[in-house]
């Protein structure tokens, strides 16, 4: 069930040596037969993975969203409709505001709460403390739960009968089942995995900072935020991308863990979640579950879009 | 996401070189099901023919889709029934075990893939609409079966009049208390909406929160909704509300909302975070005095001993309190059979006395026989009682989500009564609301 955009993290910026090398090597002869046939292969296969997995469904999804079809029989029982589900999302389906809003505060969230604390995280634990290994794990060992069982886990906290916060607090909230307090619940329990994938993520392209730039700045007398911010970040530029890219990503494909609490309702409305409600399972509303999709299809690709000019304007700039 | 999940059906719009892959899917889920060990490939096995079935009658064996797996007794008792009918008729019955929500969610695609013969589902409403869209085949001649009577026999026929389904049990909604909490504190049944009122404050001053509630999982507010429903405003308004035929904005509908309103003061607060087990588990500790669910209570309190049960009082004299709701489980043929012959005798077997016994011996559970003939001497205290209250009644629902549109039920009706428990003072606002999804969804 992968939502993942098909936006691969940026892709590997092929070093100055290697742009020389392909650059002399490629006018010397003219290639073989047999390279071509590689070449060939090497282009058609991901074409039709991604002309076939990619966007003949998208245009699947955008076709049927002006259908209303139950997803039984064939396709003369589909019955076309215009724009109404569309009209009926925006004004007779109550979970859909509510979802685009919560969509929203999902992005900000993970933009100000766990990405920035995963940097910080990752700015700490560079500077080889002691235990930094120990750190490390322990941060990072939420990452490789699936958010559907962290929000298992985090269920045995929030449970308003049986769970561990309202018992050590001695409270009474209704931390999942309240339309106003569960979005938030949700957030932090999402940011406990999240703060420990930026940070390794973070972690990795510090090390790859070259000393000789955080010796030179410091002999200029520059203090530790000064070189972090004037000289470590910037040069930090592709990884800051990747970053981007994941949270914005990780944001709009949230949905495992509103799943797993309640299936994405009261207050836990997501539009990854209205549609797999709409069309998996037995509700079977393809046309309006395709609208939906449509929809979230659109905002995604305008996050992909600023991505891809950011990229792009990074290349020519080379 | 750029990929609707299901942008067509698989069956259809894919090329069959493909269409395997629906077959690797289901074999993994079957064998992710089994942890691997049991069966490999069924499907593919029962196409070999008879394997070691040998013995008499049909030779090729019979494949059955199970909406239960693992070791949990609604999967023993399946097992078990299949095991019966292996040793009596020589047939193998393949099964293929797949958890409940699973099952359920993935039904549509299932029955237009490669299903299995036999497969477990509910009567009434949602039985129809498959027999309607030709995903399961009229199996009237496997009936009248022994033992099953016209109450089950209706349940099991479609609009067309023919009978597609072989009922298996069945389990009463009614409301649960613990004996030994009414002895001691001198409470009693009530029959009333005045005695239920009159016990309402009682256990309040004592400090007993009236009626556990919990709507976490969304559905099982769904049976409050059916007893008002039922209670104010009779069974048929309720199975014609359910058809669609009449209006969610009715002064009728709002009257249930409001009565709602009324009793939700009586029930524990914030419902939305809780599940029905952890209801059930306020009242088997005594901190909530009744519970409104399906027997399957049981499950999630230790104590079933003490547990007894009444139907919900009538509200109004005019109407009684002769309805209530009674899901019936059983077995449908699907359109995509391989062994039709083998399956109906399979069906056949499954609706009789001597099956339903099999199937009570190996397993508990709270459910009670569909067959009449069905010995009861394994029957606990609940099931016995069950039965009464169910013969006595003069009119059986199916439950909310088994009586109307399948999709209406969980993208409608869910948030709505969710919405409504969050905000019951809105009443037109969650009514208006219903009205205007449902004429979208049945198109009047």
């Amino acid at each position: 069930m992968s939502q993942a955009q098909p936006t691969a993290p940026a892709p590997p910026d092929p070093g100055p040596e290697d742009a020389t090398t392909t650059r002399v090597k490629a006018p010397r002869k003219r290639l073989g037969p047999r390279d071509r046939a590689v070449v060939v292969t090497m282009v058609t296969i991901p074409t039709v993975f991604v002309v076939g997995l990619v966007w003949l469904p998208a245009l699947g999804s955008l076709v049927l969203s002006f259908a209303s079809w139950s997803g039984i029989g064939g396709f003369d029982t589909i019955e076309w409709v215009g724009g109404k589900n569309y009209q009926d999302i925006v004004n007779i389906y109550p979970p859909f505001w509510p979802a685009i809003q919560h969509n929203i505060i999902w992005l900000l969230f993970l933009v100000v709460g766990p990405t920035v604390l995963g940097i910080l995280l990752a700015v700490i634990l560079d500077r080889e403390l002691r235990g930094s290994r120990l750190y490390q794990t322990a941060f990072f060992m939420p990452v490789v739960l699936s958010l559907a069982l962290i929000g298992f886990i985090w269920q045995l906290f929030y449970s308003r009968d049986q769970g561990l916060l309202n018992a050590v607090l001695g409270t009474e909230v209704d931390w999942y089942g309240d339309p106003d307090i569960n979005l938030w619940a949700v957030l932090v329990a999402t940011a406990w995995r999240h703060t420990g994938y930026i940070m390794l993520i973070y972690l990795a392209g510090l090390k790859g900072v070259d000393d000789t730039l955080r010796e030179a700045s410091a002999i200029d007398g520059a203090g530790e935020v000064k070189t972090f911010f004037s000289v470590v970040f910037p040069v930090m530029r592709p990884i800051n991308l990747i970053v981007v890219v994941i949270v914005v990503i990780e944001s709009l494909r949230a949905f495992d863990i509103v799943w797993v609490v309640n299936q994405g309702r009261n207050g836990l409305e997501l539009i990854a979640a209205l549609v797999t409600s709409n069309v998996v399972g037995e509700a079977s509303r393809i046309g309006f579950g395709s609208a939906l999709a449509v929809i979230m299809m659109v905002i995604s690709s305008v996050f992909i879009t600023i991505y891809l000019r950011v990229v792009m304007k990074d290349e020519e700039a080379r | 996401m750029t990929q609707p999940r299901r942008p067509v059906n698989p069956s259809l719009a894919i090329p069959p070189s493909v269409r395997g892959m629906a077959l690797t899917r289901r074999g993994f889920l079957r064998s992710a099901a089994l942890g691997g060990a049991l069966v490999g490939v069924p499907g593919l096995l029962s196409a070999c023919g008879g394997d070691d079935g040998g013995g008499g009658g049909g030779g090729d064996s019979v494949t059955m889709g199970m909406n239960e797996a693992g070791d949990i007794p609604p999967a023993q008792r399946l097992r078990a029934m299949a095991e019966a009918f292996t040793q009596e008729s020589g047939i193998d019955v393949q099964l293929n075990e797949v958890e409940h929500n699973t099952f359920q969610e993935n039904i549509n695609t299932y029955l237009q893939g490669n299903p299995d013969d036999v497969f477990t589902w509910f009567a009434g409403f949602r039985m129809n609409q498959f027999a309607e869209q030709g995903l399961i085949q009229d199996i009237s001649d496997v009936w009248p079966i022994d033992g099953i009577n016209d109450a089950f026999r209706e349940a099991s026929t479609a609009s067309d009049g023919n009978q597609y389904f072989v009922p298996k049990d069945y389990y009463p909604w009614a409301v649960f208390y613990r004996r030994s909490v009414f002895e001691d504190n001198g409470w009693a049944p009530p029959t009333t909406l005045d005695e239920l009122n009159t016990l309402m404050k009682d256990m309040q001053s004592a400090d007993v929160v009236p009626f556990a509630f919990g709507d976490k999982d969304g559905w099982p507010a769904m049976g409050t909704f059916d007893i008002l429903n039922m209670r104010i405003n009779g069974f048929d308004f309720h199975m014609n509300l359910m058809a669609g035929e009449e209006a969610w904005d009715s002064a009728e509908v709002k009257q249930v909302f409001d009565t709602w309103r009324g009793l939700l003061p009586y029930h524990q607060t914030d419902p939305l975070g809780r599940t029905w087990q952890e209801a059930a588990e306020a009242m088997g500790r005594g901190d909530a005095g009744m519970y409104l669910l399906g027997t399957f209570v049981i499950d999630a309190i230790p104590n079933v001993d003490d547990l007894d049960f009444f139907t919900f009082p009538e509200l109004d004299s005019s109407i009684g309190a002769g309805a209530l709701d009674a899901p019936i489980d059983g077995f449908c043929l699907s359109a995509g059979a391989e062994n039709v012959e083998g399956a109906k005798e399979f069906l056949a077997f499954l609706g009789t006395a001597e099956a339903q016994d099999a199937a009570n011996e190996n397993a508990d559970a709270p459910m009670i026989s569909a067959n009449e003939n069905a010995s009861t001497d394994t029957y606990t205290d609940l099931q016995k009682k069950s039965v009464e209250v169910v013969s006595a009644a003069e009119n059986i629902a199916q439950f909310l989500d088994r009586d109307t549109r399948a999709d209406f039920a969980s993208t409608v009706m869910i948030p709505s009564l969710q919405s409504f428990l969050q905000n019951p003072d809105d009443i037109d606002g969650v009514t208006r609301s219903i009205q205007e999804q449902k004429v979208s969804i049945f198109g009047s």
